[in-house]
């Protein structure tokens, strides 16, 4: 830029370099923006993807839009430490906050309709904070987002061969269907387990790293039930009976129990669940005290994006942890900016 | 400012190609990461965050200098229309650079997220979690930042129209190293 004296003497030269300067610029810009590639898979598209034909869930979360906030605390017993240095693990009592929910783009859903049953959780420590979302089935759907993105599309046709066509392009669906078809139902959100199925890397005081998962696993009776018996129950009867059962028999409990990959374990698939023998570390208990309706509830305001992690805890080469943080991001921002639609009825927020 | 120099200040100068050279990162890394789903999103949103926060604080410092050395006038042959059309334009650069940080971070606070920068340090949040707040935050964000980019495009065509065009020294002002045909105007 400083040999001015270089540059072409004519002005019309000179005007044509200007043009093609910030024509460039503009271009280059609006190829980063993905302007110019509508093939490129952008926080938008997979927000399309998941709103169903009636519209959009104005004012909730684009999917798991129907849930039920709690609050509570995580008790670590320290055990995680030998794993990950985060704050959370250390011995003692960490508050908690979070929601049931159900994987579905629809806040009215019957909740018997619903196969996946999820819950988002924040655990706070010390100035540190961890975000996640875990959902019941023991491995994911589908080993990519792009194959997560074009499972919805093909389940949103009408046509039953696009569904064929996506399971040819996408063997690893099997699995998941077959979960969906045989595994039991129950009745209660405090019943289910809660599977993280994200790869994440742990590092230790000593800067030992360990690939891990982990799950919540109910410490309540687990009463299998058919969805047929399911079916007679109230629209939303998961909201009613964990209500009735926190008030009734006191705090829910989970165990939180992480699971070390062995070297070679699939980490970048979700999809894949790595073998029973794999060591596990028990890290504390959740214990769920108390249950809030989420129109005023304080889980409404949380994205429980899963790369708001502690120091400690990183993301693996699992590419999901990144697109679902773009994608709740977005689903963040409609939401806020849809307030309007879905109005708080305490006087507490704006 | 009543002792006008030639030329800006070297540690000016520096900081001007310094801060532009992240400024326009800083713009196409913001739209690049909101339209892509790939591992890359993590890295360049940490990026955009650390790098929003360190021109805060180079604004601060390169106002603070401007205030100090001041600049070289203007052409005199330069018409007034322009002349105020430059000063107008430098001052909304000056008000991007230090309104598109804190709307960033405004806009995180407001949607109760944690803000940590590369290296893990935190920023505390100044503001409460609010649906309303994040909204006005986040649109202000994104129109302000495609009107920074319109006004650097701008800037950028003015700065070539002197270096080649009017070749008047303006572009010496600023230039990191000394041209080598020098034009600087006769004062
Ligand atoms: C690329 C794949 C995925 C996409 C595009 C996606 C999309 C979404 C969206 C848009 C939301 C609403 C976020 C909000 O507004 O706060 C959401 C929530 C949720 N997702 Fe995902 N998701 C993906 C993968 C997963 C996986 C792998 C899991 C489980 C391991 C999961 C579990 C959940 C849960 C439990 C919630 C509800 C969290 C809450 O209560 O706020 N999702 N998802
Ligand atoms: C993000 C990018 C940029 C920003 C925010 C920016 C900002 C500014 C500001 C605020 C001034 C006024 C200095 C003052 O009076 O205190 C200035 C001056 C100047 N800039 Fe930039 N600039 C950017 C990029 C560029 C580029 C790419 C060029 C040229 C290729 C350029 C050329 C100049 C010139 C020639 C001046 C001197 C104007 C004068 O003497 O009054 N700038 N810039
Ligand atoms: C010179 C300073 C900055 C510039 C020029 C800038 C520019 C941009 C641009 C162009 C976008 C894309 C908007 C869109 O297309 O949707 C963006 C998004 C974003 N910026 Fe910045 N930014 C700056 C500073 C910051 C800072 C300091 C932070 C936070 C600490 C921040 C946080 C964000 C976030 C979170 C988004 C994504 C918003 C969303 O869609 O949810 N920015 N920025």
């Amino acid at each position: 830029m400083n040999q001015s004296g270089n540059l072409p003497r004519s002005g019309l030269g000179s005007l044509v370099l200007i043009a093609v300067v910030l024509g460039g610029g503009a271009a280059a810009f609006a190829y980063t923006a993905g302007w110019l590639s509508p093939g490129r898979l952008t926080p938008e598209r997979m927000i399309a993807a998941l709103t169903p034909p009636s519209g959009a869930p104005l004012g909730h979360r684009r999917n798991h839009a129907k849930g039920i906030c709690f609050t509570g605390v995580f008790e670590a017993n320290g055990n995680g430490l030998e794993l990950s240095r985060a704050r959370v693990f250390e011995r003692g009592t960490h508050p908690a906050l979070g929601r049931f929910n159900l994987g579905t783009a629809d806040p009215n859903a019957v909740d018997a309709t619903v196969r996946v049953r999820g819950l988002g959780l924040q655990i706070a420590a010390d100035g540190e904070e961890w975000r996640m979302a875990l959902i019941n089935p023991p491995f994911f759907a589908v080993s990519t987002p792009q194959a997560f993105h074009d499972l919805l599309i093909a389940s949103g046709k009408k046509d039953p061969e696009a569904m064929k066509t996506f399971i040819q392009a996408n063997p690893e669906f099997a699995a998941f269907a077959t979960w969906a078809k045989t595994a039991p139902w129950t009745a209660s959100y405090a019943e289910e387990p809660y599977h993280g199925l994200n790869s994440f890397i742990f590092t230790d005081a000593k800067g030992g790293e360990h690939a891990v998962r982990w799950s919540l696993l109910p410490m309540a009776q687990v009463t299998p039930i058919s969805q047929a018996e399911l079916d007679k129950r109230g629209p939303d009867f998961l909201e009613q009976e964990i209500v009735e059962r926190v008030r009734a028999s006191g705090p829910q409990r989970w165990s939180m129990v992480t699971t070390v990959a062995d070297p070679g374990d699939p980490t970048a698939d979700p999809s894949k669940a790595w073998p029973e023998s794999r060591h596990t570390v028990q890290v504390g208990t959740l214990v769920v005290q108390r249950i809030e309706q989420e129109r005023d509830g304080p889980c409404r305001d949380v994205n429980f994006d899963p790369t708001v992690l502690p120091p400690g805890i990183r993301p693996s080469d699992d590419p999901f942890p990144a697109a679902r943080s773009s994608v709740y991001r977005k689903s963040y921002d409609l939401r806020a900016a849809e307030a309007r639609d879905y109005p708080r009825t305490g006087a507490a927020k704006p | 400012m009543s002792n006008e120099p030639h030329r800006f200040a070297p540690i000016q100068r520096s900081l001007h190609w310094l801060m532009a050279a992240c400024i326009i990162a800083m713009l196409f890394i913001g739209v690049g990461m909101v339209s892509t789903v790939a591992p890359k999103y993590l890295p360049l949103i940490l990026i955009h965050k650390t790098l929003g926060v360190t021109l805060l604080i180079l604004v601060v410092v390169r106002l603070a200098l401007r205030l100090h050395y001041g600049a070289p006038p203007l052409p005199d042959d330069l018409p007034p229309a322009i002349k105020l059309g430059a000063r107008l334009s430098h001052l909304a650069l000056y008000g991007f650079m230090i309104i598109m940080p804190l709307l960033g971070l405004g806009m995180l606070w407001a949607a109760a997220y944690p803000v940590v920068l590369y290296g893990g340090i935190r920023i505390p949040a100044l503001l409460a979690q609010s649906d309303r707040v994040h909204t006005l935050l986040w649109n202000a964000h994104f129109y302000l930042g495609f009107a920074f980019f319109a006004l650097v495009l701008l800037h950028l065509a003015a700065a070539l129209f002197h270096a080649l065009l009017r070749r008047d020294g303006v572009f010496a002002t600023i230039a990191l190293l000394p041209l080598r045909n020098k034009a600087t105007p006769a004062e």
